[in-house]
């Protein structure tokens, strides 16, 4: 009952935060797509493309007899590819994306959702289907997909680092995991190793603070994870410096490898710039591998 | 207390405190600071990292050290430590206090009644009898008695706004043994030494000296236009700057500062002055100068008549004839007067608005119905008229028949001359004044010899008018009371023409009888002798002005003297015609410090002054836990975030200073003369820019072809058109502006109208144009704006333009005046309404100057208007009338301009057949 009762003033909050999240998520949409980015190529489809001559191994049917009364020689006509591609992300919603270094600054779960969603504005204008992994959002193309999508990427989790969720992956897919990465780095090999035996492929943004990259303490602390389940005391965090930055380093040149190796894209992006460089590269990445 | 070194404490106990330090090292030592908690991802790859040091596990030991050092600044602040502890050996016998009490000692007086009564307290503790001498008072034996009787006595005494004789004290001073402690105030006064010998022949003397500095005013005077100030100080230390404020009766009668002084002391220097530029109204209402922020009679001086000058008007009645300076008829009275009074000059009509003391008339016969109700008026509110006679005065028959309001007596024709070629007798001499004269008194120098005289007719008053006389008693100055004020007539010349008299001593002294002059500064001892003066004010020791009450008067020789005492305190005295004032500080006064000899101990002035060092300990103890907070977040790391605000906070301050600046380089008040040299070099004609664009270039336009047309055919060669913008741009550049009305025009603001009725007041003129043909009488949009605009314009009653206006034949005759439209009425300044037109002459005597405004709505700009290669821009009327039309146009502004360059210069012409006739002769 009481779970009843609270749910309404949470949904109420999270219905008053949505909308700007969706608006900039289109905002940012508008202003790639006003770019270079289009799907001017030939592929299945309804709309005309183009005509070709015609060349071996073209079967009769596919040749347009109209077309080719008008000339000696014989033309194919060609429609737009507009096939459906289906993506899937992974957003992590577990605690440790609610850091953030400065009060000012966003905390790196907002960064995520916010390109999350607008490259699924992106993708579903372009008629592709987009889900989330999980059972909440099904992959789906149309408008509708995005409230669905906004909802379910409201949800936090309890845990204290994320582990990559493939649950409703596709073959031959698409997959964008975007999280800071800071967890166990085994599930992360796992869950590549098996969207590339679906032959899945994607792109591995890892959302970090500045305070990550720069490790601005100093003295007598003690450090907890967001959940409060690790924790480590030093008495001179100053010391420690270096070799965290070695640490996160050698985190990002396994995270860089990992994606090489089962042709998929890495980049690190940080919440002290803005959210459109990263969207950028991911639309990119997503073009490069489909 | 417990001396150690040059430092007491006055609870030494609690230095056993300090056992206690040790035991807090150790308490101390064992807490290291305590640790910050962050919530942090990035501790996953922290995990297993391990410090390199263990070190920082317990404070450091600079920080414990300052923490120690705290605690014991603490400890050793509440024992109470003391520099320079003085312990004083009481006393025994009998204990004589002497107080200087002069105007010196009033800058600290508490400070000494409170040390005084600390001694008779003490002495009462003792059980010592004790005797309190005020040394300013009359010499009596001091009267012991016990310390009780003293106690309220103390409170109730004094300064003396004089300085103490001190020799017959010695005298005075009782027979036994006793101790004496004198408060000195810091001055070497008469008869010290003498005191101070008699005092240690009875016991031991100590002394107070107090080490704050004595300042003093000395009067007043008046030099180079200026009040002069002078203030002394003693001892003379560092550099400092004093105020002195001039008091005195506001208009309202009350009291107020009415100016300030800055008197700046050199280092070193022991005297200082300051010169005060008054208006006379202010200067004459100054009663007294004091140094702000010092209670003493010493630096309060009263002023007295002394700094009082009259204003005087002077007027000739034949001013503008060249003639030698020594002829003037004023050159004797500027010579006597300008030391002594402030001088007007100026018409009748404008030195009365100054509202003189005196107007003097040179030989000045007749004056307007107006001038004499306006001296009148003047007159009965208590002014001084003073006539001389002269050529004028003697040939006119002012004052012939019946008796003149502004002279005292009639006058006989013509005057008479004695002892010159063409008549029999000496040169006259002067009579003795007689008494009940204002002159009686004044020596009656033998030279001064008269030789031409009006003469007065006889009549039953002119003997009690007469208050100066030749040898065989002919009248030489009458005088009669108008209202409040009176009429004098010296029957000479103010020159040396008709007498000796402007040559001679005697004149001044006259004029000053009269009052017309002031006295010279210092009155001198034969000035004040032979009289009683009455104390009017009296300055007590602090230099509260009182009134005098029942202060018996002075004999003037005991004033003459100059010196303050018992029977003569410092104040404002009157005598029978004059005021003087005496000052606690003369002219001559000067500040001379007492040396003591080394054998009389000097309290006050010791260098090393007893001093309570628990504040600074304490101070030192609060800033030493201060830095300890810094050093604490430096230790744990938490400091640098913090210093990163600093530095961000001092970053955006000097962010906002250097965009200050930027935005004062830019700033578009700055004075800038280029419009000024742009405006002056030529001759510019002007419009006044409206918020219609069209219309601004249309009038842009029509002046250029105006110009062009000026160009071409009169020596007036005006430069471009300049569009104004009447808020900001100044207007005296320029001899014409047109102004085109708009229905939207804003109205100027109240500033725009000033600077406009300035320029239509210094010869400006403005053409005001509705462009709207006249029609509708006055009840368009832009007729009915321009009634608005032009409301507070201080413009003259107007009429439509008459035939014989100058503007019909300045360059071109014309009758009408056309501009786009025709038959519109062109209103101008009114004609005077008793202008006549003479006989044979084909205008009116018409007013001079140029008309301030011409105001119509005939468009003239359209009509003017011509582009850049000098076509016409806009048609006017149609075919050959239309080209016409626009040449009587293009005349009627060459004529405007030409009125507005030459201005009554064609009028005047009506003259010349008149002045060609004349010279034919």
């Amino acid at each position: 009952m009481s779970d009843i009762l609270a749910l309404r003033p949470r949904a109420e909050a999270l219905g008053q935060a949505l909308p700007p999240l969706l608006a900039s998520a289109e905002h940012l949409a508008a202003t790639v797509i006003l770019g270079e980015h289009g799907r001017r190529r030939a592929g299945m489809g309804d709309e005309f493309w183009q005509y070709r001559p015609a060349h071996e191994g073209d079967s009769a049917r596919m040749i347009d007899w109209r077309r080719s009364a008008r000339s000696d020689s014989h033309f194919v006509r060609e429609r737009e590819w507009q096939a459906a591609q289906t993506v899937l992300f992974w957003v992590d919603g577990s605690r440790s994306m609610s850091f953030s270094g400065d009060r000012a600054r966003e905390p790196k779960s907002d960064r995520a959702r916010l390109v999350a969603l607008a490259l699924a504005v992106l993708l579903l204008r372009g008629g592709e289907r987009v889900g989330l992994a999980g059972e909440i959002a099904r992959p789906r193309s149309g408008r509708s997909q995005i409230l669905r999508l906004a909802d379910a990427l409201a949800d936090e989790g309890a845990s204290d680092y994320g582990r990559p969720d493939l649950a409703g992956l596709v073959a031959h897919g698409r997959m964008v995991f975007i999280s800071d990465f800071l967890g166990d780095l085994e599930a992360i090999e796992r869950a590549l190793e098996r969207a590339a035996d679906r032959d899945v492929r994607g792109a591995l943004l890892q959302v970090l603070d500045p305070a990550e990259e720069a490790f601005p303490f100093d003295g007598r602390t003690i450090f907890e994870s967001m959940g409060g389940s690790l924790r480590h005391e030093t008495l001179r965090a100053g010391d420690l410096r270096t070799r965290y930055l070695e640490r996160l380093a050698q985190r990002k040149d396994r995270l860089a490898t990992l994606a090489r190796a089962s042709g998929w894209h890495y980049h690190c992006h940080h919440t002290g710039q803005g959210a459109l460089p990263a969207l950028l590269w991911l639309y990119r990445a997503l073009e490069r591998t489909s | 207390m417990w001396i150690l070194g040059p430092v007491g404490f006055t609870a030494p106990w609690i230095l056993l405190g300090l056992v206690l330090l040790p035991v807090l090292w150790l308490l101390l030592r064992a807490v290291p600071p305590a640790p910050i908690r962050r919530r942090f991802p990035g501790v996953a790859l922290l995990l297993g990292l391990t410090d390199d040091e263990t070190e920082t596990d317990k404070t450091p030991w600079w920080l414990l050290l300052l923490r120690m050092l705290a605690v014991a600044a603490a400890i050793v602040a509440f024992a109470g430590p003391v520099l320079n502890p003085q312990v004083r050996e009481p006393g025994t016998g009998p204990l004589l206090i002497l107080l200087d009490g002069s105007w010196a000692d009033a800058r600290d007086w508490p400070r000494r009644i409170e040390r005084a009564s600390a001694l008779v307290e003490e002495a009462g503790r003792d059980g010592r009898p004790v005797a309190v001498v005020r040394l300013t008072d009359r010499p009596e034996p001091p009267a012991f008695q016990s310390a009780g009787a003293w106690e309220g006595r103390l409170a109730a005494l004094a300064p003396h706004p004089w300085i103490p004789d001190l020799g017959p004290w010695a005298e005075a001073l009782p027979e036994g043994r006793f101790q004496s402690f004198w408060l000195s105030d810091g001055l070497d006064h008469p008869g010290r030494e003498t005191l101070l010998v008699a005092l240690e022949s009875r016991g031991p003397v100590t002394l107070f000296q107090s080490p704050r500095p004595v300042l003093a005013l000395r009067p007043a005077g008046f030099a180079d236009g200026a009040v002069q100030l002078t203030a002394l100080r003693e001892p003379a230390a560092d550099a400092v700057t004093v105020e002195v404020l001039a008091r005195g009766l506001d208009p309202a009668g009350i009291e107020r500062e009415l100016a300030r002084a800055t008197v700046e002391f050199g280092a070193g220097s022991d005297e200082a002055s300051a010169a005060l530029s008054l208006p006379p109204e202010l200067r004459n209402r100054i009663s007294r100068f004091e140094i702000a922020g010092v209670r003493s009679a010493g630096a309060v001086s009263l002023t007295d008549d002394s700094l009082k000058r009259r204003k005087v008007a002077l007027i000739a009645g034949r001013a503008g004839r060249e003639q030698l300076q020594l002829l003037s008829p004023t050159h004797y009275l500027r010579q006597a007067l300008e030391p002594v009074a402030d001088l007007i000059d100026g018409s009748l009509q404008d030195v009365l608005l100054a509202s003189p003391d005196v107007v003097v008339l040179a030989d000045v016969a007749r004056l307007t119905q107006s001038e004499q109700d306006a001296i009148l008026d003047w007159l009965d509110s208590g002014g001084l008229l003073l006539r001389f006679a002269g050529p004028q005065l003697a040939s006119s028959d002012v004052s012939r028949m019946t008796e003149d309001p502004l002279l005292p007596v009639r006058l006989r024709e013509g005057g008479r001359t004695v002892g010159g070629a063409m008549s029999w007798g000496e040169p006259k001499t002067l009579a003795p004044f007689p008494e009940g004269s204002p002159f009686h008194g004044l020596p009656v120098p033998p030279e001064v010899s008269v030789s031409a005289q009006v003469l007065a007719q006889p009549d039953p008053e002119l003997g009690q008018r007469t208050i100066a006389s030749l040898a065989d008693g002919t009248p030489l100055v009458t005088r009669k009371a108008v209202g409040q004020g009176q009429v004098v007539l010296v029957h000479v010349t103010a020159n040396a023409e008709w007498s000796s008299l402007p040559l001679s001593g005697l004149f001044v002294q006259m004029l000053e009888r009269l009052a017309v002059s002031t006295r010279p500064t210092a009155p001198d001892a034969a000035d004040l002798a032979g009289q009683v003066w009455v104390p009017e004010v009296v300055l007590d020791g602090f230099g509260t002005p009182r009134d005098s009450g029942e202060v018996a008067g002075v004999a003037g020789e005991r004033l003459a003297e100059g010196t303050p005492g018992p029977a003569l305190p410092p104040g404002l005295y009157a005598g029978t015609d004059r005021r003087v004032a005496l000052n606690a500080v003369g002219p001559e006064t000067e500040l001379v410090a007492t040396t003591w000899p080394d054998r009389i101990p000097v309290e006050g002035l010791e260098a090393t002054e007893e001093q309570a060092l628990k504040g600074a300990f304490l101070a030192g103890a609060l800033g030493l836990l201060l830095i300890d907070v810094l050093a604490a977040l430096f230790v744990s790391g938490r400091l640098g975030s913090g210093m990163g605000a600093v530095r961000g906070a001092a970053l955006l301050a000097c962010l906002a200073l250097g965009a200050g600046e930027a935005r004062a380089q830019a700033d578009p008040d700055a004075p800038d003369d280029t419009f000024a040299v742009e405006a002056t070099a030529e001759v510019h004609l002007a419009f006044v820019q409206t918020d219609d664009a069209q219309v601004n270039r249309v009038a842009e336009a029509g002046l250029r072809g105006l110009g062009l047309r000026l160009r071409e055919r009169t020596s007036v060669e005006p430069g471009a058109p300049m569009g104004l913008d009447i808020e900001r741009d100044e207007l005296a550049f320029f001899p014409f502006l047109y102004w085109p009305v708009t229905a939207s025009q804003p109205m100027p603001s109240a500033e725009a109208y000033s600077r406009l009725n300035a320029y239509l007041r210094t010869g400006g003129m403005i053409l005001f144009d509705t462009r709207d043909a006249g029609v509708g009488g006055g009840s368009t949009p832009e007729a009915r704006r321009l009634q608005q605009l032009a409301a507070p314009l201080d413009i003259p009653p107007l009429e439509t333009i008459p035939q014989d206006h100058v503007l019909t034949r300045t360059f071109y005759l014309l009758q009408d005046f056309p501009g786009r439209y025709q038959n519109a009425p062109v209103w101008v300044e009114a004609a005077p309404p008793d202008a006549q037109q003479a006989e044979g002459m084909p205008f009116r005597n018409l007013n001079d100057g140029v008309t301030p405004v011409v105001i119509g709505g005939n468009d003239w700009a359209s009509a003017w208007a011509v582009d850049e290669r000098g076509m016409e821009l806009l048609p006017v009327g149609r075919g050959y009338a239309g080209d016409r039309q626009r040449e009587i146009a293009w005349r009627f502004g060459i004529n405007l301009v030409m009125h507005v360059l030459t201005g009554n210069y064609k009028s005047d012409q009506v003259h010349v057949p008149a002045l060609l006739e004349r010279l034919g002769q």
